[in-house]
């Protein structure tokens, strides 16, 4: 726009000053908060949670990825797991057999699944609703036996799988592993929440929901449904292998039989408990995934499938939206209280 | 939906078209064409669903800035033309020009950017989203963005936004739909989507603006609102408008040129006043007996 049709533009438009508006992401003061918390949680908790915190945020990012997919652009997905699997076996092998440095891998596994995420597009788009859930699940079971073919059995180690050596902490930072793994985890896991959101709110993104909401029209506004539907798959896939990556670096080991189909309805599920196409209930949804089985087992050893089941359905029941409801629920509450 | 086997089709008048332009501009430069040349050429246009001939022959022009109602029973064959030229269906024969060039090679998602915009018969918005995001994908096509500035929120994103906000939100004023802004569309009266389906339509930036029954559901008091609204919008920003409508009253009074149709093939053309005159459209609609 040149200057002169700016000042135009700006002494004619009569009110541009606009309502603050909702959005799909939490507040800035309550996220800085929750980054506060996290960065200090590691002072006051055992190895072990932290690691289990790390797992959070590992499968929040894959939540997240499918939350893109699914909330943002409408296309379901069941095979998650079989791009958590990539992610994961590509950081495996450049570490193990190309001794490339941990945190270069991530962007390499975020490529190659973009790559296969974006390439599954294309028969993707012929199929939608539950048809794609089935092609995307076909996938999901396919991907542990493609892994234990016997011509890659050199680089992915056949069904013993491949032992990830972890990494230390840099600079002689007096921390243990399992702590520098969570910082190292939680800024890859900003740096994703951040772009994620911002997409979501650029003009890509709302391509992407306008054709979740409504194919034709958008089409009829001049949104190629083709491009953004497989731009979402790749994107999705790209990153749900990062999350892939990080994971094999955080167990240190991969193997067929860890990215079965159960991890797709796993991060499925997270996505349910968290609330679709909210963004930060991703990561509501992973600690569900993550924790909800290990309570499940102390209320009882033998039935623990049995009460995870009954858990489930109490928080379907009671919070259909998942955490985004919760979340709603309390901003008014606080708006209230504020009021009186 | 696909934009392919739109693509497969061979367009046989492509290559004729502009040929047949710059020989009108000669005409018009040695001031021997007669009328303008129109905006909007249909030329025997056919459709064919299956067995069932849906269009047959049918042509008409377009003027620049006039409001052009296309109208007849139904089962007539409007929104089947409505729907070629949005690029929904592909005529089977014939040819659509848009300023002299066929619009018949464009996928459906190309139609907007050449300055064609559309509203839906029963409201197709995105209901998810709010009043200013359905908006702001209608300023889609106009705009250039990839998912990588996007989502690093580079500065070349970000001028892409302040762009189509600052073309949304004169829109969303002049429809004075501003304190709506951050509603979701899903809970608004269906007067208020219509609104907003229009809107959305303005922000592809038309040249045409094909309305689908714009008036469909609306109480007597908002279709004359509706009416002035689409003469206001048709002198104030210079858009040709072509409507499709059951609704007589509203097409009577602001309709410069209408189109009849009746089974598939034009029945008459003209005046609102030659067309309320016309013996063969008034059989059309009141059956045999009548008169």
């Amino acid at each position: 726009m040149s200057t002169v049709q700016e000042t135009f533009a700006t002494t004619k438009s009569p009110s541009t000053e606009l309502p603050a508006g909702k959005s799909n992401a939490l507040g800035r003061n309550l996220s800085l908060l929750i980054l506060l918390v996290m960065l200090v949680v590691p002072l006051f908790v055992r190895n072990f949670v932290i690691f289990q915190i790390t797992m959070v945020l590992i499968y929040g990012i894959a939540v997240l990825a499918l939350n893109i997919l699914t909330g943002g652009s409408g296309q379901f997905s069941l095979g998650q797991s079989a791009f958590y699997a990539l992610g994961a076996y590509t950081s495996g092998i450049l570490m193990e057999h190309l001794g490339v440095n941990y945190a270069l891998t991530l962007p390499v596994a975020g490529m190659v699944c973009f790559a296969a995420g974006f390439l599954f597009g294309f028969p993707a788009l012929r199929l939608s609703g539950i048809y794609l859930a089935l092609a995307t699940f076909a996938l999901a079971v396919a991907m542990p036996q493609l892994l234990k073919l016997g011509i890659f059995e050199h680089w992915t180690g056949g069904v013993q799988g491949l032992v990830v050596t972890k990494p230390d902490a840099p600079f002689d930072l007096p921390i243990s592993q399992d702590a520098w793994l969570y910082y190292f985890t939680l800024a890859v896991t900003l740096v994703i929440y951040i772009t994620s959101i911002f997409l979501l709110k650029s003009r890509s993104g709302r391509a992407m929901m306008a054709i979740r909401d409504n194919e034709i029209a958008a089409s009829a506004m001049g949104v190629d449904v083709s491009l953004y539907k497989t731009l979402a798959f790749g994107i999705s896939a790209g990153i749900t292998g990062i999350a892939g990556g990080l994971g094999a670096i955080a167990v240190q080991f991969v193997a067929p039989d860890s990215y079965t189909i159960q991890l797709a309805i796993a991060l499925f599920l997270g996505m349910v408990v968290g609330g679709v196409g909210w963004l930060p209930g991703s990561f509501a949804g992973a600690a569900f995934i993550v924790f909800v089985p290990n309570l499940a087992e102390e209320i009882s050893k033998g039935l623990s499938g049995a009460f995870f089941g009954v858990l489930l359905l109490v928080v379907i029941y009671l919070v259909p939206h998942g955490a985004k409801q919760v979340a709603t629920f309390a901003e008014s509450l606080i708006d209230k209280l504020r009021k009186t | 939906m696909g934009s392919r086997p739109a693509q497969q089709f061979a367009d046989p008048f492509h290559v004729i078209a502009p040929t047949g332009y710059a020989v009108m501009q000669a005409q018009v430069a040695q001031g021997t064409a007669t009328a303008a040349a129109p905006l909007l050429t249909v030329r025997d246009v056919s459709v064919v669903f299956g067995g069932i001939t849906a269009l047959n022959g049918v042509s008409f022009d377009m003027q620049k800035g006039q409001v052009l109602a296309l109208i007849g029973p139904n089962g007539a064959g409007k929104t089947t033309l409505f729907n070629c030229l949005s690029r929904l269906y592909q005529p089977s024969a014939g040819d659509i020009l848009m300023d002299g060039v066929s619009i018949l090679t464009r996928p459906p998602h190309r139609i907007s950017e050449i300055g064609i915009g559309r509203t839906f018969q029963n409201v197709a918005l995105f209901p998810n989203l709010s009043v200013l995001d359905n908006a702001r994908v209608g300023a889609h096509s106009h705009t250039n963005s990839d998912i990588i500035s996007d989502s690093l929120r580079l500065p070349r994103s970000r001028s892409v936004e302040v762009a189509i906000n600052k073309k949304v939100l004169r829109i969303l004023d002049y429809l004075e739909l501003t304190h709506l802004a951050h509603t979701n569309v899903a809970g608004l009266p269906f007067g208020t989507q219509k609104r907003v389906e229009l809107a959305r339509a303005l922000a592809t930036d038309p040249t045409i603006l094909l309305l689908d029954e714009p008036a469909g559901g609306l109480n007597h008091e908002e279709v004359y609102v509706l009416g002035d609204l689409v003469k206001r919008i048709r002198d104030e920003r210079h858009i040709t408008v072509l409507l499709v409508e059951h609704h007589m009253g509203m097409v009577m009074k602001i309709a410069d040129h209408i189109v009849v149709l009746n089974f598939g093939r034009k029945l008459a053309e003209g005046t609102p006043k030659q067309i309320q005159n016309d013996p063969e459209v008034l059989k059309a609609y009141l059956g045999d007996t009548a008169k």
